[in-house]
């Protein structure tokens, strides 16, 4: 039996509610060694994506009202947040998103629904993590932006299906609340 | 209000890698606060760059990084979530007008058509266009990918009807007469690859795969 991972979503929601410095170190011992080994293998040298990692961190703990774990899990989030950062620093670049869609009239999601969407996000962590090494390196390379047509034709498959639905159901949910 | 008309999943993928020009990310972002089944898939992509995250190889931070990390906290102030719009631009095109739509500086282009530049850098360009209802799109054309994101009112061409959240991607070959409808004037956001610097690499991504 390996160890189980820790629950990243309820370490990231005691960041948010009670401002936890001891959460906040064990995501950042997690995450930023991986934010920054990705950033170096889409061509950052070690010393910016160091500094860039300690930004996304940073970010996360300024943003972390934002933090709704029924809609994402918390390597998306911080997906989300590298990829911008990294826009910025690349691009010199703003990065529009999306509107923010508000959780509705209730303080918190709901619980079944959030820990839905965090299985669904381990099984598609565990789907890629199962895929074949040269497909995994597609879709590397789709992030880095450095894919060809037949090579982003390739990427057709993904076991993306179940997250989508998960994340369309979030929505209706939310939109539903808000009228 | 249903929308007809979306965004192929490479170009969601494109825009969640985030390895387009800046006025494509603007009409996506804004096209997506719109509509919910581009936001799901547009997210879908995003959890799939988290999975590369959690997956991707170690890289040690420095042994001071984290008590650095966390002497920044006590500098930083919460950011409050922001609220959604209740005007007629979703929030990323308000933060490009400088406002809704009675912020857009119009410029008069002759027919009764008006326009206004919407200021982002890179390979690609945005404007808000207003044809009174009624009145057809001037003759335009572009080398490369065009976008058409209707806010406001509803335009018909060849490809169908046009309508709030609907966005028509058009190749530089295609050649389109959209006409606005009768009863309200008809505002677009649309962005125009630039010609030469960004050649072909939109087109290439816009392409219809199976979806994913």
């Amino acid at each position: 039996m390996t160890k189980p991972e820790p629950d990243w979503a309820a370490l990231m929601v005691r960041v948010r509610d009670q401002r936890d410095r001891a959460a906040f170190s064990a995501l950042f011992r997690h995450f930023a060694p991986r934010i920054k080994g990705f950033l170096i293998k889409g061509g950052a040298d070690a010393t910016t994506a160091e500094e860039c990692a300690q930004d996304v961190m940073t970010t996360l703990w300024r943003k972390a009202e934002q933090f709704d774990p029924s809609r994402a899990a918390v390597s998306t989030w911080i997906f989300t947040i590298a990829r911008n950062r990294r826009i910025d620093m690349l691009r010199r670049q703003r990065r529009p998103e999306p509107e923010d869609l508000p959780w509705g009239p209730e303080p918190e999601p709901d619980q079944a629904e959030a820990l839905a969407l965090q299985q669904d996000s381990a099984l598609l962590g565990k789907a890629i993590a199962s895929l074949p090494a040269p497909q995994r390196d597609l879709i590397e390379k789709a992030y880095f932006g450095d894919l060809s047509q037949s090579e982003i034709a390739s990427l057709t498959g993904l076991p993306l299906g179940t997250i989508k639905s998960r994340l369309r159901l979030a929505l209706d949910r939310l939109r539903h609340l808000m009228k | 209000m249903t929308i007809q008309h979306h965004l192929p999943d490479a170009t969601l993928l494109a825009y969640a890698t985030g390895t387009l020009p800046e006025a494509f990310n603007l009409i996506i972002a804004t096209h997506v606060s719109l509509c919910d089944d581009c936001r799901a898939t547009a997210e879908s992509y995003d959890a799939l760059g988290g999975a590369m995250i959690d997956q991707s190889a170690k890289s040690d931070m420095s042994d001071e990084s984290l008590a650095h990390t966390l002497a920044r906290l006590d500098t930083i102030t919460r950011a409050a979530p922001p609220a959604p719009s209740a005007g007629a631009f979703p929030t990323p095109l308000q933060d490009y007008v400088g406002g809704d739509l009675d912020a857009v500086r119009w410029r008069p282009i002759g027919m009764g058509v008006k326009q206004a530049i919407l200021k982002t850098s890179g390979a690609a360009s945005a404007r808000l266009l207003l044809i009174p209802a009624g009145g057809a799109m001037p003759d335009h054309s572009h080398d490369g990918t065009e976008m058409t994101l209707v806010l406001q009112g509803a335009f018909s061409d060849a490809d169908g009807r046009f309508a709030r959240g609907d966005i028509e991607l058009a190749d530089g070959d295609v050649s389109h007469t959209p006409v606005a409808e009768a009863g309200m004037d008809c505002i677009c956001l649309i962005v125009t690859e630039a010609p030469l610097r960004f050649k072909g690499l939109i087109p290439r991504i816009a392409q219809k795969f199976a979806r994913i």
